[in-house]
């Protein structure tokens, strides 16, 4: 596989299994109108992943779907920071704002890319982003204070590091104020993500080849 | 809403929706937050996440001036004009200038 596809699908698979994760949150957020917003970025994540899943599929011969969900746990690319099963709210907006700032300063180096379909496309998702980081840092900012959303940001730092190549990494210490430290890597899942794989797949098994 | 609201949440903002440029603001709700940055945001995905709108206005409820009493105390009523039945002298004027009545066809 080539490089640009093994990027493009990291790209996707953060986008998707973030997305997936932050929806389980629907019905049950904190306020109604936080749980109208969250799920409708939740959402969002997911439509910026089929779009990278597409580019990837021309590539590969393959198509959105399929690469979504029919690749087994082993051949996601994704970051272990998206993976995590979060049960508690302020952990769950300390990902959003740490994994926002990360998409951020990535989104940068892509419209900057010599591809001129993979920069196109990464500015398109930077313009809906925007609202994404608005929503995380009025967040960040009104719990600055809290010690649980202090404790959770320092708890999933390492990982929020992982999003990133580590030449990108002190220009998301230098936004967050907070030091490099050793990061845990792409590459090794969690066991998060098996079962998140075994219930997102779910329906897909059931019945391989459907059309729906 | 009101069990999952946190003490944070106090402030009503009645939320105003432009659906094109040019038109009025019509009342579309309200979102519940702690702020006018929550407001905004919320407000965002509630009423403009599908490009539905044009523009909001978010109101604080609290900024709002509510008129509710009516002093009517010499039956007006002559001011009003819902004694006059004008549909019969409409149909009649029509039939006179040979139009029909709009959306008839």
């Amino acid at each position: 596989m080539s490089e640009r596809a093994q990027q493009l699908l990291a790209l996707a698979d953060d986008e998707l299994i973030l997305g997936w994760r932050d929806s389980e949150w629907t019905g049950i957020a904190p306020t109604l109108e936080e749980d109208v917003a969250f799920s409708s970025i939740a959402q969002n994540e997911i439509g910026h992943a089929r779009a990278l899943y597409e580019l990837a599929a021309a590539e590969l011969d393959s198509d959105a779907d399929a690469l979504a969900f029919d690749r087994q746990p082993g051949e996601y690319r994704c970051a272990p920071l998206v993976e995590l099963h979060l049960m508690d709210w302020a952990h769950t907006i300390a990902r959003r704002y740490l994994y926002e700032e990360a998409d951020r300063v990535r989104l940068d180096a892509l419209k900057k890319s010599d591809d001129s379909e993979l920069a196109g496309l990464a500015a398109k998702i930077d313009r809906e982003e925007t609202y994404h980081r608005l929503h995380a840092e009025m967040w960040a900012g009104r719990l600055r204070d809290e010690p649980r959303f202090r404790e959770a940001v320092d708890e999933l730092w390492p990982y929020a590091l992982g999003v990133l190549e580590p030449e990108q990494r002190p220009e998301l210490a230098r936004r967050v104020g907070l030091t490099v430290v050793d990061a845990r890597e792409r590459g090794e899942h969690t066991p998060a993500l098996a079962e998140l794989w075994d219930e997102m797949t779910e329906v897909r098994r059931s019945a391989p080849g459907a059309t729906w | 809403m009101g069990s999952r609201n946190g003490a944070g949440c106090v402030m009503v903002f009645e939320v105003f929706r432009q659906e094109k440029k040019g038109q009025p603001f019509t009342h579309a709700g309200s979102v519940v937050a702690p702020d006018a940055a929550f407001a905004d945001a919320w407000a965002r995905e509630q009423y403009g996440r599908r490009g539905e709108s044009e523009a909001l206005w978010l109101v604080p409820r609290e900024s709002v001036h509510q008129v509710t009493e009516w002093a009517d105390e010499f039956d007006l009523k002559y001011r009003r004009v819902d004694g006059y039945s004008i549909k019969e002298r409409l149909r009649i004027a029509r039939e006179r200038a040979g139009t029909a009545a709009p959306g008839a066809s």
